[in-house]
């Protein structure tokens, strides 16, 4: 046994006072919670990385090149004039982020507040409960941004976006993975008990999006009866958007207009229902 | 003249619906002081844990950490408190280490302060060995004082532990308690929850006894065992199928006899010489022992029941 002892009052390692704590963490709160959500991510990083970046990447070849060979062969002009990898890339881009989101804003919440209760450490310092949402939602986004942006390096290198604004479809790719994701994390918080709603969601939410939201094929070519999965999906939206950038998809202003409400409008949403959500649940 | 009061509780309330929690209980904890809050599970302990630390809003009642409403002044409050859960909740996919540098960050606290307090105390809390370990790779104790530790990054004068033995064997609770000592010697205000009697003793200067979210005695362990017990207190078992007629004729022996399904208890100044008068009595226990009272008959006295059910 050890005889360490706390620091003295002569001692030369000093906090600064209880009034500075409150201050900055009253300024700064939110940033100091994403800073922890990023060390346990670099935590696992490789594996992080691979699931980001190589699924989309294995998708791209897989398709882009593979299948692209007999899409092309027979006709571009269902895909707006573009060769078929031009097409997919930024789809499989949103897709990735949306993908990654429904990762991030399931379990990681039910642990939060549940089985590791890790949200319940930094309640009891000087951080409020929307700080915690919002710090969580800041990592998360950092992560969807890295990746697309990793992403989207890689489609630039295969010359599937011709445009010069193709780098912005890494941003739309991020709002698109919140638009998702935070209608999810507001859900998310409200559970108190794991009873397999989060494989659900994977299966009858994501799953769906990903086939039908004018991914693979255009929307159009769609039975109207299933279109309207891909006018509520943030991966349409997102997707059709990041075209608009990638290689000038030429559509209505009004409804590229609709595209960005759309994905702004439901993060804005989730994030203000998962921030009320937090407060009733951690500040009862 | 006292030490002025750093936390002050007045007729505090906190309801569930139709379940009261917290009836209505006022309290002083002065600067230094180490303070207790001693019950069973379900007494509103934790309930008033959670209100000091402003995690949790009053139903009613009035009160005040350092000054300040822990309901609108929570960041402030917070900032002035250590605080060591019930339940750890310790970030465990992060080193031991690192655990301590995130904890202090949420207080602002520089990464050039936070590194070197770390390692002091990870010493503190005999973890240096373990700093590069994963939370999840610690024993119960180890984790319980990492999270104690944790509570201090910041330097906090007022420390909430909540039951900080539960669970650990009584070689980690020595441990424990000789931590939680020393900081009591360096001035840091310890509120303290229990159920563990010992605990109580070894480490409250004053404590209330709660249950069903009411204060039934106020006191220093040592005054409130003079006041509602004895000296010394026969423990004798004679069998579960006779404990109950025996107690009836043990009446008279001591000053008061209480009769447990496990035991029967006589509360006497002089243990030695209540066990002569059973004897005198031709009855013959199972086992028998003179012991001081404790908490524990302090509170079987006051509520009738056991702390630990």
């Amino acid at each position: 046994m050890t005889d360490a002892q706390l620091p003295t009052a002569d001692h030369p390692l000093r906090a600064h006072s209880p009034a500075v704590s409150a201050s900055r963490a009253r300024r700064w709160g939110s940033f100091f919670y994403a800073e922890q959500v990023l060390r346990v991510m670099r935590g696992y990083g490789w594996s992080v990385f691979l699931y980001s970046v190589g699924q989309p990447v294995a998708y791209l070849f897989a398709m882009g090149i593979g299948l692209a060979s007999l899409v092309n062969a027979n006709s571009t002009s269902v895909f707006g004039g573009v060769n078929y990898l031009t097409f997919i890339a930024p789809a499989l881009l949103v897709s990735s982020a949306v993908m990654t989101a429904s990762g991030d804003f399931s379990y990681p919440i039910m642990d939060g507040f549940k089985w590791r209760r890790v949200f319940y450490g930094p309640h009891a310092s000087p951080l409020v409960p929307q700080q915690i949402a919002a710090g969580h939602i800041m990592a998360s986004a950092l992560k969807f941004l890295v990746q697309s942006v990793v992403y989207f390096v890689i489609v630039a290198m295969f010359g599937a976006s011709p445009s010069p604004w193709g780098w912005v479809s890494a941003i739309v790719a991020t709002v698109a993975g919140l638009s998702f994701g935070l209608p999810l994390m507001a859900y998310a918080s409200t559970i108190t008990k794991d009873s397999g709603q989060f494989a659900l969601v994977q299966r009858f939410i994501v799953v769906p999006l990903f086939l039908f939201s004018g991914t693979f094929f255009p929307l159009d070519s769609l039975p109207l009866g299933v279109r309207w999965i891909g006018w509520i999906s943030p991966v349409w939206h997102g997707t059709q958007l990041g075209r608009v950038f990638t290689y000038g998809l030429e559509e209505s202003p009004v409804l590229t207009l609709t595209h960005v409400v759309f994905l702004v409008g439901a993060a804005a949403a989730g994030w203000t229902l998962t921030r009320r959500q937090f407060v009733r649940r951690m500040g009862a | 003249m006292n030490p002025p009061a750093v936390i002050t509780a007045e007729n505090l309330t906190k309801s569930y619906g139709e379940l009261t929690a917290v009836d209505g209980i006022s309290f002083e904890v002065s600067a230094g002081e180490s303070f207790g809050l001693l019950g069973p599970n379900g007494a509103g302990k934790s309930t008033t844990m959670k209100m000091i630390g402003g995690v949790s809003h009053r139903t009613s009642g009035k009160l005040s950490i350092m000054g300040l409403d822990p309901e609108t002044h929570g960041p402030e409050v917070r900032a002035h408190l250590g605080v060591v859960p019930q339940q750890d909740n310790l970030d465990e996919e992060l080193k031991v280490r690192e655990n301590l540098i995130v904890y202090g960050r949420y207080f602002g606290l520089p990464l050039s302060y936070l590194r070197p307090k770390a390692d002091e105390l990870l010493e503190f809390a005999q973890l240096t060995d373990k700093a590069k370990s994963r939370v999840d790779a610690l024993s119960g104790g180890m984790k319980r004082r990492l999270t104690i530790a944790r509570s201090l990054i910041n330097e906090p004068k007022i420390l909430l532990l909540d039951e900080p033995t539960t669970g650990l064997d009584p070689q980690a609770r020595h441990i424990l308690w000789d931590r939680l000592f020393r900081l009591k010697e360096q001035g840091v205000t310890l509120i303290l929850t229990t159920h563990y009697m010992d605990e109580a003793e070894q480490l409250c200067d004053r404590l209330i006894v709660v249950d069903k979210g009411r204060i039934m005695a106020e006191g220093s362990p040592a005054s409130l065992i003079r006041e509602y017990s004895t000296r010394e207190v026969v423990e004798l078992r004679f069998g579960s199928e006779r404990n109950t007629t025996i107690g009836v004729e043990l009446e008279g022996v001591g000053e008061r006899v209480e009769t447990l399904p496990d035991r029967v208890l006589i509360y006497a100044d002089d243990g030695e010489s209540a066990l002569e008068q059973v004897s005198a009595r031709r009855l013959r226990p199972l086992t028998s022992l003179v012991r001081r009272s404790s908490l524990e008959d302090v509170f079987l006295r006051l509520t009738g029941r056991s702390l630990v059910d």
